[in-house]
């Protein structure tokens, strides 16, 4: 890990808050550091500068003010023009024409389709169809990244003067803490991080009041029973079974209030901000956007060979990253060792990808509700589907006999799975604008 | 055999023949029918889909065709789901049995080929399942250790072994007695391995994967790769051509639409290729003839090829390629034409010998590459070509054109293409052809100007994007490219014209007159050594122009300096050839002046004024300058005399520091002649003074040794003038003493001389042989 630090630090100058979190899964973050910096420092079809605002675009999508504020950074650094920091008004037509795109990828990746695309690859100010690749794997990047951030309660860099201005009073993301606060003296180095921090609040969570939470003992007992019956269960039934886990997460509450208003220095960056995250389960569209069968679609066979194709090496970094958060396991529970947590993870996985509308046909979601208690359920989809909602609280709320690092590797799972899934229904509309 | 299609409701993901080739199973995830193969279309003949207990059993990964008995099918769901149908059989009662087990998707089902009722599956799971279709459960199960199975295919030569291919890249081979473990395992592909098929005849097992590559492996004792076929996307399926030994077809996942056929020992070509499914075919199947096969595809569509509609890549690629770096270095490759080998070689023996092109010779075409060069500098460093440009340009003593002329030639000689492209601009643009043109009498001034602007403007133009098109060449690379080459000619050729048009016939445009020689040489000759020769000519004759302008230089070297340290003259201008032109620093007042008023017409005024390549010349030399090469920017700057005024923009003190650059290089590498011309040729003052600095040198007394300080002809210590006699008149010698450095014995310089016209000894008698 130390080492991996100090490679993040030489190549962004800081090891941000991120980093330090993801710390606790080394093999991870090493994937994601390296694929973090392909994307927005390595070659690749778009100039550096719009790497940033890309994605200073994709975090306003989630109003993730510690995004924005690092990557306004990094795109001033790299010689980007200020005016366009003012906001969406003040940039080129091209980058503007992204921001269909960004809207639908953040909310509702399953409305995406060959119009889309045609409309940025014809016509004035066009992309090509590289640039293009290049720029969804950005969007979806930091898509999930806000999921990250917000899950784990990320709070503002200390050097970001700016981070602890809009604090809204309902707001309880930010941690007080008697050293972040003092931070006017800017040689004062961040001693205490916010790990740290963030070590002694998870004790502190006030229980939660409504349902008391399943503990790791009954889960494994779920698990060992599920992997013992050999119940066998008609198509028919598995189907409905993935129906009604979409159905009842439609039903299920959120965390957190919405914000009431965005603070202004993020609201530039949106456009359109009412347009959010809607059940897949209750569309309107029943017909027109059908469940995505990942069998017909999948990472593996086809999203890889089309997003190296166009856009070099990339699959590779990807395809090792979404590996890497999808194996990893210490075979550990709460305190417990030796268990074998790989249903657990399938159904976190499943159930993620499950809210946008892909579905593994050889998976019984039946699994799911065994295995993910209401509250679990809740924070994921709040975390997926409405990150900017998600405080530290709710974060300390949810599995609370899990260890951080467990807490964090579910977080990184949430990560992985909607970033694959954004990229998933990308892919097959690039692929279907090509052969058409 | 015509090449005839049947629309599907939805893709199709596999596709299977029966045991005679008549009749076709397809699944998909909305399809599974069967179709009678007739003549010419296809004949539904059931489809399976048609009951009202529709589940995700009905929507296969793969279909599988029992080898012994037509009524069975066998089919791999993507949950997991392995069903065999029965065709006799009505409705429900078809699916004969619904084998649960595995627990993720199933990839890949298989029917023995001889043992009746009996299958194997693969499966994202990682297992593969043996099942016995009279039994319920399966028969025996082999855990591959890995994620996921993607293909499994038994041995068409042993009927114990199958082949099972994984997504971690390896190969394992099983015996189905034997379920512990795999006979043999190894890691065949950097990325997943999509599919595989074992030769009908050898022992060859090919194997297709992410990585973009079809290996063919031979297991006869250990895997060895035989062959490695080299495609453009992803492999998702491939089956060897039947009663072809090196033939195999291939199906992309993603991105390519084509169905190709590989001869496996030339693997970067297709043999064959069917373009008519519209998107991503997923399956092929040959019937017994090499000539007819099946496919399907994602489009939704069932077709039959015939190998006559077959479009051949082979015969549309480019027969040769040629590119170009920025070096003027070519690269050439051409096809051998096989058949005339062949034809030449076996007339002696048979007397037939077919000329047309059949299949088999299909894999022996080569091509030859040849790599030209100009002159191969490779081993020179750029320090050498650093002196060798610095000793061989000619910065003054002759006309403007000429000295641009020449150093061009000098550039071009060294591999220094665009350097000598530079001295060519800075000829066009000030050279005296020109400034007269554009000086000369008011009634054709119009068509003159127009004239020299034009080209001016394309020669200028044609060269700022010369770097840039270089790049552009070299970075193109191997790819062959016959239509590229004739662009970069044609543009070419018309800087030809436009610049003979202009009148400067002596303009040689070197560098692209050489690749039109060798282009040809290529063609007919392919001989290296010929055009080596030819190059060598060129190069001779280079030198031969050359070497008389380096006598011109030197004596006149020789004599000047000595003259200026005694006069501490301002130097004289080299350069009255170019001066005689009235150069205004703003040249559009030219016509004004000149112009008989009588002549002067509104409308050719404004219309032409003169163009002023000041700037354009200037960023040049900023960018050589920029790169590191000071040479080209100071010698043009002093080449250009005192048209350099024309200038504006470019400050004094930027001249400076480049010629102050330039010497001090010179100086590094010891070229203290050359450092001193520069020095003499300067016209800025800091620059001249170079060579006035510390130039005084105290000559001692030859008696005591002491400096003479004062004088140099009395010593103030020895009070004596003795050893300041001239050793011919014995006097004192007042003013410059010519000595000799053999014998130290020396005089008036006029004595000196007068004496060394006729003897060879020392005047004093000393017998040393002064060599003055």
């Amino acid at each position: 890990t130390n080492n991996l630090f100090v490679d993040a630090f030489l190549q962004s100058n800081r090891l941000d808050h991120v980093s330090q979190v993801m710390g606790y899964h080394t093999s991870y973050l090493d994937h994601f550091l390296k694929t973090q910096n392909f994307i927005l420092r390595g070659d690749g079809p778009l100039p550096f500068h719009y790497r940033h605002y890309i994605a200073i675009m994709a975090a306003g999508r989630h109003q993730c003010g510690y995004l924005i504020n690092l990557q306004k950074q990094e795109f001033l650094l790299l010689g980007g023009e200020h005016s366009w920091l003012k906001g969406l008004s003040s940039i080129p037509p091209k980058l503007k024409n992204l921001y269909d795109i960004n809207k639908i990828l953040a909310h509702r990746p399953w409305q995406l389709n060959t119009s889309h695309i045609e409309k940025l690859t014809k016509g004035k100010d066009s992309w090509s169809l590289a640039e293009v690749i290049h720029a969804i794997v950005i969007l979806t990047h930091f898509h999930s990244l806000c999921s990250f951030v917000f899950a784990c309660g990320v709070n503002q860099e200390v050097d970001q003067a700016g981070g602890y201005k809009y604090q809204l009073p309902g707001e309880t993301r930010v941690l007080a803490h008697p050293s972040n606060t003092n931070q006017s003296n800017p040689k004062d180095i961040p001693t205490v991080d916010i790990t740290e921090d963030w070590k002694n609040s998870s004790h502190v969570g006030p229980p939660s009041p409504t349902e008391p939470e399943v503990g790791i003992t009954t889960i494994m007992q779920r698990m060992k029973t599920l992997s013992e019956q050999n119940e066998e269960c008609t198509p028919v039934e598995l189907a409905k079974r993935f129906e009604s886990i979409e159905t009842q997460s439609a039903e299920l509450g959120l965390v957190g209030a919405d914000r009431q208003e965005t603070p202004a220095d993020i609201s530039c960056f949106i456009e359109d901000e009412k347009f959010g995250y809607q059940d897949f389960a209750k569309r309107d569209e029943q017909t027109d956007f059908p469940t995505f069968r990942v069998q017909d679609y999948s990472w593996n066979d086809h999203g890889y060979s089309l997003v190296n194709r166009l856009y070099n090496d990339v699959g590779n970094l990807l395809d090792d990253k979404f590996k890497t958060a999808q194996c990893l396991t210490y075979y550990t529970m709460g305190g417990r060792t030796d268990v074998d947590t790989s249903r657990f993870r399938r159904a976190i996985w499943n159930y993620i990808q499950c809210l946008l509308g892909i579905r593994h046909d050889d998976y019984d979601y039946g699994e799911i509700n065994h295995l993910l208690e209401r509250s679990l359920k809740t924070f994921i989809k709040s975390a997926c589907c409405y990150p900017q909602r998600v405080t530290k609280k709710d974060y300390d709320r949810v599995l609370r006999e899990f260890k951080h690092s467990e807490k964090v590797h579910v977080n990184l799972m949430v990560l992985e799975a909607r970033m694959q899934a954004e990229l998933l229904y990308a892919l097959r509309t690039v692929n279907r604008y090509m052969t058409n | 055999m015509a090449t005839f299609h049947v629309v599907q409701e939805g893709p199709v993901n596999a596709l299977a023949l029966n045991r005679d080739n008549t009749q076709v199973a397809i699944g998909g995830r909305n399809v599974f029918k069967v179709y009678a193969v007739e003549e010419d279309k296809f004949r539904e003949i059931c489809n399976l889909r048609a009951s009202k207990h529709l589940n995700l059993s009905f929507s296969c990964n793969d279909v599988s065709w029992s080898w012994t008995d037509d009524h069975y099918l066998a089919t791999a769901a993507t949950n997991g789901h392995v069903c065999v149908w029965n065709l006799t059989k009505m409705g429900k009662a078809m699916q004969e049995q619904d084998y649960q087990e595995h627990k993720r998707t199933v990839n890949k089902v298989n029917f023995h080929a001889s043992e009746p009722n009996r299958l194997i599956s693969g499966s994202q799971d990682g297992t593969m399942r043996y099942f016995d279709i009279r039994v319920k459960n399966a028969v025996a199960i082999f855990y591959s250790n890995t994620e996921s199975v993607r293909d499994v295919q038994f041995s068409p030569h042993n009927p114990y072994t199958f082949a099972a291919v994984s997504e971690n890249g390896s190969v394992q081979l099983w015996d189905v007695r034997r379920a512990d473990k795999c006979q043999q395992q190894y890691t065949a592909h950097s990325g997943p391995i999509f599919a595989c098929d074992w030769h009908p005849d050898s022992t060859w097992l090919a194997t297709a994967s992410r990585d973009k590559t079809i290996k063919v492996w031979d297991l006869t004792s250990k895997p060895t790769l035989e062959y490695t076929i080299h495609t453009i996307a992803s492999i998702g399926h491939v089956k060897w051509r039947p009663q072809r030994k090196y033939h195999i077809a291939s199906c992309a996942l993603v991105v390519d639409c084509s169905i190709n056929i590989w001869d496996v020992r030339r693997p970067y070509i297709p043999f064959a290729a069917f373009n008519e499914h519209k998107d991503i075919p997923s399956g092929v199947a040959w019937k017994e003839d090499p000539h007819v096969f099946l496919s399907s595809g994602r489009d939704c569509k069932l077709y039959q090829h015939s190998f006559n509609y077959a479009s051949r890549p082979a015969s549309k690629a480019n027969p040769q390629g040629v590119s170009l770096n920025n070096k003027g270095e070519i690269l050439y490759a051409h096809k051998i034409d096989v058949n005339n080998a062949i034809v030449k070689a076996a007339v002696g023996i048979i007397r037939k010998t077919s000329t047309t092109q059949s299949p088999d010779q299909f894999h022996l075409a080569s091509s030859l590459m040849h790599q030209f060069s100009l002159i191969d500098h490779s081993d020179k460093s750029e320090s050498d070509i650093f002196i060798a440009l610095a000793q061989n340009y000619v910065l003054s003593g002759r006309s403007l054109s000429e000295m641009c002329e020449h150093n061009s030639a000098v550039a071009k000689e060294y591999g220094k293409s665009q350097i000598s492209v530079v001295w060519k601009i800075i000829k066009t643009l000030y050279g005296e052809e020109f400034l007269q043109n554009s000086n000369s009498s008011g009634s054709n001034r119009e068509d003159v100007i127009s004239h020299n602007n034009l080209p001016i403007n394309n020669i200028v133009s044609s060269v700022m994007g010369m770097e840039h098109d270089n790049d552009q060449r070299s970075r193109g690379g191997d790819t062959p490219a016959a239509q590229f080459s004739d662009e970069t000619e044609n543009e070419d050729q018309v800087d030809h014209i436009a610049i003979y048009n202009n009148g400067f016939p002596t303009y040689l445009n070197f560098r692209t007159g050489l690749p039109k020689g060798d282009f040809s040489f290529g063609e007919n000759e392919l001989d290296m050594e010929l055009d080596s020769g030819i190059i060598t000519d060129f190069q001779s004759g280079y030198r031969n122009f050359i070497t008389p302008q380096q006598d011109f230089i030197l004596p006149n070297e020789a004599f000047h300096i000595r003259h200026e340290i005694r006069n501490r003259s301002p130097p004289p201008n080299q350069f009255p050839n170019s001066n005689f032109q009235d150069i205004s620093v703003d040249p559009q007042t030219i016509p004004m002046e000149e112009h008989p008023p009588a002549l002067l017409t509104v409308s050719c005024l404004p219309k032409m004024p003169l163009w002023d390549p000041s700037c354009i010349v200037l960023d040049a030399l900023k960018h050589h300058a920029m790169l590191g090469d000071v040479q080209t920017a100071a010698c043009v700057l002093i080449v250009l005399g005192d048209q350099r005024k024309c200038l504006t923009e470019l400050d004094e003190s930027t001249q400076e520091h480049w010629l102050l650059g330039y010497i001090e290089m010179l100086s590094r590498f010891q070229l203290w002649n050359i450092a001193t011309q520069i020095i003499k040729l300067s016209w800025i003052p800091a620059v001249e003074q170079l060579n006035q600095q510390s130039t005084r040198f105290n000559t001692n007394c030859s008696n005591c040794s002491k400096a003479l300080q004062r004088i140099g002809w009395l010593c103030d210590r020895c009070h004596s003038s003795r050893y300041a006699l001239c050793s011919v008149c014995h006097q004192v010698v007042k003013g410059l003493y010519a000595w000799c450095q053999g014998c130290s014995h020396g005089g008036h310089l006029l004595h000196m001389k007068q004496w060394f016209a006729i003897n060879k000894t020392c005047p004093t008698g000393c017998r040393h042989l002064c060599e003055y």
